[in-house]
């Protein structure tokens, strides 16, 4: 922290930073946070815009926002209850996932802040939009498919972020050292306003950090038919398995083997499945398979190429390079169904 | 051979095919499968396969039927052992029951849509 100070001292006005107590002591980002502590409801009182940010960061408003923004695309598109909680859990944790991974990016942007903190503010809203409305466009359905396809990579993503918590608070902290730009410096800026000004800054620098959601890894929703009273058709097989860089013989043997039918390929690449099955069910048969065998378990991308040595299938992710043996498919043990007299076997 | 660390120990020996005791890497062996199963119209059969040995299937069972309100048989599989087999979707039920009882939740698969 400490050795960093001199890099920001000359870019920015000198009086200032004189007048600014705790700057002086070399300890400074340590003790920053303690010391404005007492000062919190002046400052509150004192400045109208400290009033606002006061019960929420930015980066809570951030949140609050993405959680609203979705509630509102929830309403239009009809998807389930679980469906919803992941969507909102999702928006939440990976905006918080991308704040603190870009950091170190905005320590040097920061040294120069040009634009005044309430230009921050509309910019920081415009971005917000944005993101809104490119996750609107795409389809509904593959939205909420996509997504929680990628729930569990968001999971694991929290817990990244779980660990980087601290980092913000530091580097904000030394944030902190040069002045405000508006002109008041002898008093104590309170955590929450330094922490306002990070972020703000932090998405003047560098816009595309909220609506960078990364490449993600999307999956038409499959097409189920009923052919008849026992059987369905999962109509897109063969474009899925496309999508997923999978033969579909593999994916056809584990969804038969976990939804504990048969079933055949018929002449137009359909596959015919025995049984009732609805949508839901082919999409979450169709999850877990892509969890276990399509995305990486190291860097969680989907960019695996699925081999077979020795009767063992071998999982290489083509973006990280790790390489690990997966699951063999099997059945399991299947009870008699139906009249005996039918079956050959039995 | 009262001193252990006397024995001889050859490290050249062929130890054979190192896979041989782990008899399918990169499988399910020692998880508990719950499946589930279609019948007819919206009946489903549910199964639990992979119990271990020191749990009693048969007692397993009747607690199942008698806390789940079901019927249930115990089906004898050449290759999986002791089944048991409850009517209706039990799997939620199943696995709660058993993380109760102390069975790691790790080791409880469920399978099925």
């Amino acid at each position: 922290m400490a050795s960093e100070e001199p890099l920001f001292d000359p870019s920015l006005k000198k009086r200032k930073k004189k007048t600014v107590a705790f700057s002086e002591d070399p300890l400074g980002a340590d003790a920053d946070p303690t010391t404005p502590a007492p000062a919190v409801i002046d400052n509150l009182t004192t400045n109208g815009d400290a009033v606002d940010m006061g019960p929420t960061t930015v980066h809570e408003q951030m949140k609050q926002n993405g959680v609203i923004g979705n509630d509102a695309e929830e309403t239009v598109e009809k998807e389930d209850d679980d469906f919803k909680a992941m969507f909102g859990d999702l928006k939440k944790k990976k905006k918080k996932k991308e704040i603190p991974l870009d950091l170190p990016e905005d320590n040097s942007g920061t040294s120069t802040p040009t634009v005044a903190p309430a230009a921050e503010d509309l910019d920081f809203s415009d971005l917000k939009k944005k993101k809104k409305k490119s996750t609107k466009k795409a389809a509904l359905d593959m939205e909420a498919f996509e997504k929680e396809l990628n729930q569990s990579k968001a999971k694991e993503a929290e817990d990244e972020e779980g660990g980087e918590e601290g980092v913000p608070e530091i580097e904000e902290a030394e944030l902190g050292e040069d002045p405000f730009a508006r002109g008041r410096s002898d008093r104590d800026y309170t955590y929450p306003e330094l922490l306002h000004r990070f972020y703000a800054q932090l998405h003047a620098s560098n816009p595309a950090l909220l609506n960078s959601a990364g490449k993600r890894y999307t999956i038409a929703p499959p097409q189920i038919l009923r052919e008849g009273n026992k059987k369905s058709i999962f109509a897109n097989v063969s474009d899925i398995c496309k999508r997923m860089h999978r033969p579909p013989e593999h994916v056809i043997q584990y969804m038969f083997a976990e939804m504990g039918t048969t079933g055949s390929v018929d002449g137009s690449g359909r596959l015919v499945i025995k049984g009732r099955f609805q949508q839901k069910q082919i999409e979450h048969v169709l999850r877990r398979y892509i969890v276990e065998y399509v995305t990486c378990k190291t860097c969680k991308s989907p960019d695996t190429l699925l081999t077979k040595e020795n009767r063992i299938f071998f999982m290489s992710c083509e973006s990280c390079g790790s390489r690990r043996s997966v699951a063999t498919i099997k059945t399991g043990f299947q009870a008699q169904v139906g009249k005996r007299s039918k079956n050959k076997t039995g | 051979m009262s001193v252990q660390n006397l024995n001889t120990f050859d490290p050249f020996a062929d130890e054979g095919d190192p896979l041989s005791s782990t008899q399918d890497v990169g499988s399910q062996q020692n998880y508990i499968h719950v499946r589930i199963q279609q019948r007819n119209g919206r009946k489903t059969l549910t199964t639990l396969q992979g119990l271990p040995k020191e749990y009693d299937a048969k007692k397993l069972l009747k607690a199942f039927k008698k806390e789940f309100a079901c019927n249930g048989t115990l089906v004898e599989d050449e290759e999986a052992g002791q089944v048991i087999q409850l009517q209706g979707d039990q799997r939620a039920k199943i696995s709660t029951f058993l993380v109760e009882e102390g069975i790691p939740k790790g080791t409880i698969k469920i399978h099925g849509f």
